[in-house]
């Protein structure tokens, strides 16, 4: 399958590869998909006190697609408050690494991803409060 | 040496230059040309006695008389000529066929076509390392089964099944057995004077033959019928009308003629290297061999890299042609239905790479082969949430994962 250049670029390449320490309060773990499937995503986003994603990293089983998608997300999400990064859908995803048909279910775990990883955020944050 | 580099013989081969050689020889208007079924000038028979050398040279091979090959387009075209053919000529003597799960795609759509018009068919299991248990055979082998098909050597794993056993079992019970020798025919000694096989599907482009050109055995003592699929001009006894590629032909009986003749050191030079990858390669923690290390063809390593998914590897192999059982690979998004019918986890089924090495395969390829895939697993594992996990002793069957 001939892949996009950006695809290439961010699997060669790929940014923000690592881990946070999800025992921190600040940050938020999602990890999705199944390795029955072929592709686990682990994304991890760490907020400061405005409510800004400050760092994500992220590690990735899959495809180029899926790698590439997760790598661009981490990109993405740098910078933006929760509510931004929670509005990012797989469709512009797909959209800008040109992802072909059979490879947008690697945009929408990216999606998955995000939320998941905003959730345990939230969660953990309510938990401190009680 | 030259980047990329082709370890993916299991799909095609190049032609060998010695067959092209030839085959150039029966193409252009100074060459033999002419019509082979032509029997009224000496283009013709020109044509005839390039086509029935051919025959005689791939027989020879598999030590069977040259009137028992009919050449068809390839073993595809054998596999559907040898079942659906014998099924359909034996039909009042029973509707049961027997084949295996790991079979080629070529013998399992036709069967499923057999089963849409009314056939019964037994799909068996494979034991974990690729092989049938001749027993769980015996057991399903019923009164009214006219055929078993199975194939010598499997495409994606490379075992070896034990023809000369199942031709023993289907003969005592006077069932026809269909083997598919794509895989094999060159590669891994035949002999249908000992082997008690009725129906052999050969390929050309598998052992250095052009694509395009294929051959069906149909044995003559007992003698085999066949109803024909391809109807028109009567070319091969009936069995399959068609003029006849003499050009194809000559460079498969050529290729044939050459394996007939150079497989013992081939075999050996070739698996010799075969080890030396998998050397290179088993040394890595968590990589598994899939299929049977004894009972297989020697250019063949299929291999599982846990915890990397195999088209991301493929991507990172790009200077090297190899295949995978991952589901990206495919377009169904399904992994190997070979790997999963050994009843391999899915996880592994999708890590998989199918390395086939062949005739031009050099040692230096192969070392530059083994260096690459050990540092690309090496930078795949670092980016892979479940190497973490696996590091960190995490039991990922236990792991709760929301399935897609």
């Amino acid at each position: 399958m001939a892949y996009s250049d950006k695809v290439l670029d961010h699997y060669e390449n790929p940014r923000n590869v690592g881990t946070l320490d999800t025992k921190e309060s600040n940050v938020g773990t999602g990890m999705v998909g199944a390795p029955a499937c072929g592709d686990v995503m682990r994304l991890q986003i760490q907020v400061n006190d405005e409510g800004v994603i400050e760092d994500a990293k992220f590690k990735t089983y899959g495809c180029g697609s899926a790698i590439a998608s997760s790598s661009l997300l981490t990109e993405w999400v740098k910078g933006k408050t929760l509510e931004e990064a929670q509005q990012i859908k797989n469709t512009e995803i797909a959209e800008e690494l040109a992802l072909p048909p059979v490879k947008v279910h690697c945009s929408v775990l990216a999606e998955d991803a995000i939320k998941a990883a905003v959730d345990d955020y939230a969660a953990k944050q309510n938990q401190d409060k009680e | 040496m030259k980047l990329p580099i082709y370890m993916d013989y299991s799909a095609t081969a190049p032609v060998d230059p010695r067959v092209a050689e030839k085959m150039c020889g029966y193409l252009a208007p100074d060459g033999v040309f002419g019509n082979p079924a032509s029997r009224s000038h000496q283009f013709g028979w020109a044509a005839d006695d390039a086509v029935e050398q051919a025959r005689r040279d791939v027989a020879a091979l598999i030590n069977a008389d040259p009137k028992e090959i009919v050449w068809t387009s390839g073993a595809t075209e054998s596999d559907n000529l040898a079942i659906k053919g014998a099924a359909h000529f034996y039909q009042k003597r029973g509707r049961h066929i027997v084949t295996c799960k790991t079979e080629h795609k070529a013998v399992l759509d036709t069967c499923r076509q057999l089963e849409r018009e009314g056939f019964e068919v037994t799909y068996l299991d494979p034991e974990p390392n690729g092989l049938i248990d001749l027993k769980k055979l015996e057991v399903a082998l019923r009164d009214d089964t006219i055929l078993v098909s199975i194939m010598h050597v499997n495409n994606e794993i490379g075992v070896i099944q034990d023809i000369p056993a199942i031709g023993e079992l289907t003969r005592g019970r006077k069932i026809l057995f269909h083997v598919d020798a794509a895989q094999s025919a060159g590669k891994v000694p035949l002999d249908m004077g000992v082997m008690k096989v009725d129906l052999l599907s050969m390929s050309g482009h598998k052992i250095y033959a052009p694509k395009g050109i294929g051959a069906l055995y149909v044995r003559r003592k007992p003698r085999v019928r066949l109803e024909a699929q391809m109807h028109g001009g009567g070319h091969e006894r009936g069995m399959r009308s068609g003029t006849l590629p003499t050009h194809q032909i000559v460079g498969m009986g050529e290729a044939f003629r050459i394996a007939g003749e150079e497989m013992p050191q081939e075999n050996d030079r070739i698996r010799s290297l075969r080890n030396r990858l998998w050397d290179g390669l088993k040394s890595m923690e968590e990589v598994y061999l899939n299929g049977d290390l004894d009972q297989r063809v020697a250019g063949n390593l299929n291999v599982s890299f846990a915890f990397v998914e195999g088209e991301s590897l493929i991507m990172a192999l790009k200077d090297i042609a190899v295949s995978s059982g991952s589901a990206c690979t495919s377009a169904s998004l399904e992994p190997s239905y070979v790997l999963r019918a050994l009843g391999r986890e899915d996880e592994l089924a999708h890590s998989s790479i199918r390395f086939t090495i062949g005739r031009f395969t050099t040692e230096e390829e192969v070392d530059y082969v083994s260096e690459l895939v050990r540092t690309q697993v090496t930078r795949l594992r670092e980016l892979s949430p479940l190497w973490d996990m696996f590091k960190e002793g995490v039991d990922l069957k236990s792991v709760q994962w929301a399935a897609h």
